[in-house]
């Protein structure tokens, strides 16, 4: 306990390789984990969270790499987590090449950290989570999260960020109809980037289409930005974007309902995991597993019946 | 627990031979490490990286010239900011006599162009005591 109590003060003191060890060890689950988030959590709540995501290929690197380097040169301190997919076959996995591409200026103060959305424990939802709020606790007064809009990672990426900034591109084009409705529906700023290339005006149009279609139902009318962020185009007015969604969210206390939400989100998620452990722990005690799978093969019981039963005598004494 | 090994992978300096160290890096990847992939770096960024990602190795990949120089460099800058369990491999074209002088400063291992994937692969998870 002592190393982790020395890691922990460290990390609340900015020092970058306890923040990094630290963020090793929470998203490793480490039986430390609780202890951890417990003496972080009180620290954490003073950045601010922007999420950027998309289909892959869109640009979302190339838009964080540009983002960041203006979030830096305004001075603000800026923490990056950058979630990208692991083989399937093998666990492992190739991140990266994003901010480091080009020259960072010694005075800027970024934390850049990349993970592998695969075979995390308790999934991407709770690292991206838990490893924010670190980078958040140790000073960090702007979080980043990419992750790829594919499976539920862009609902997980809405729990957990301010801003949602959502990057299309013309090759989006036609299947914006057909676009998983998730990507759509948490976006507060739609970028189409590689607008370089034809077909970006149309895809705006039909984003405002059904941004049309919405009105009356939208309190906040999510923008829709062209940008070609290789050419670093287009970046100030999304950077200005983003300022004026934080600035409707600081209205009212906005912030602090979006907020919130997110936390009964999350309570929910983790009284739900709760569950299913403490259970499981005490049923693999008490319920011998095997032989109701005899029992069940053998037709004595039906698997709902026995499910139902192991569960009731668990919660019974 | 798993605990996957993370590698920092960069190009020393301008060197601008990316094929290999980038086909290594596909390789670790599949033998199931998680390896972030710099390009063409320095030591002080290179360093950098290492830090934030928590590495537990930093491999080094070059073409000529730079190497004796700045491949110590990393060792001694990551020594500096503290970071001395990293393992530092180099890879590429080295003159076989600049070895032992290489490990002499600390590298762990050089691999030439010819190299078995195995070889390398095992050397980096034998290098690093996972626990
Ligand atoms: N033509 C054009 N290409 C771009 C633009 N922005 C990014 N690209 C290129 O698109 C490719 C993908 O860019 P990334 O920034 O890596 O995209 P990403 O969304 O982070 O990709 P994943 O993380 O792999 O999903 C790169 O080759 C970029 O150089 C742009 O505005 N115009
Ligand atoms: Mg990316």
């Amino acid at each position: 306990m002592a190393d982790i109590d020395k890691l922990i003060r460290e990390t609340l003191k900015g020092d970058k390789l306890a923040v990094s060890r630290l963020i090793s060890v929470v998203e490793r689950g480490h039986a430390q984990t609780p202890y951890i988030l417990e003496k972080i959590y009180p620290h954490s709540g003073n950045a601010y969270y922007i999420g950027v995501t998309g289909p892959p290929g869109s640009g979302k690197s190339t838009t964080v790499d540009r983002l960041v380097k203006m979030l830096c040169s305004n001075n603000y301190s800026v923490g990056v987590i950058a979630v990208d997919p692991c083989s399937p076959f093998s666990g492992g996995a190739l991140l990266g090449d994003r901010i480091r591409m080009n020259k960072r200026k010694s005075e800027w103060d970024v934390f850049f950290r990349s993970m592998s959305a695969g075979k995390i424990m308790g999934g991407l939802a709770r690292t991206t989570k838990e490893s924010s709020r670190i980078l958040d606790a140790s000073g960090k007064q702007i979080i980043v999260i990419e992750t790829v809009g594919v499976g539920q990672s862009e609902l997980d990426i809405a729990q957990a960020t301010d801003t949602v900034v959502v990057i299309l591109t013309p090759e989006s084009g036609d299947n914006v109809q057909l676009m998983k409705a998730g990507l759509l529906e948490i976006a507060d700023i739609f970028v189409v980037n590689k607008a370089d290339r034809p077909g970006a005006e149309n895809i705006s149009m039909s984003i405002e289409a059904m941004l049309d279609r919405q009105r009356g139902k939208l309190e906040w009318r999510p923008p829709v930005l062209l940008t070609s962020a290789s050419l670093g185009k287009g970046i100030e007015e999304l950077y200005a974007e983003i300022w004026r969604h934080a600035d409707y969210l600081r209205q009212d206390d906005k912030l602090k309902e979006r907020r919130k939400s997110q936390l009964k989100g999350e309570l929910k998620q983790r009284i739900e995991s709760e569950i299913v452990n403490t259970l499981w722990q005490k049923i693999r005690d008490d319920a011998d597993i095997d032989e109701l799978v005899n029992d069940i093969w053998e037709q004595k019981i039906d698997p709902q019946s026995a499910a139902g039963k192991v569960v009731r005598r668990c919660l019974k004494d | 627990m798993e605990r996957k090994i993370r590698v920092v992978m960069a190009k020393l300096g301008l060197d601008i031979h990316w094929r290999g160290v980038y086909l290594v890096s596909q390789f670790l990847k599949d033998a199931g490490m998680e390896v972030i992939y710099l390009g063409n770096k320095f030591p002080e960024q290179i360093v950098e990286a290492a830090i934030e990602e928590d590495a537990d190795v930093v491999g080094l990949s070059t073409l000529g010239g730079n190497h004796l120089t700045l491949g110590p460099k990393v060792v001694t800058l990551l020594k500096e900011k503290g970071l001395d369990k990293v393992k530092v491999f180099m890879g590429g074209v080295i003159p076989p006599k600049h070895i032992p002088l290489l490990k002499q400063q600390g590298i762990y291992e050089v691999y030439g162009p010819d190299t078995p994937m195995d070889v390398i692969i095992k050397g980096i998870s034998d290098s690093v005591t996972v626990h």
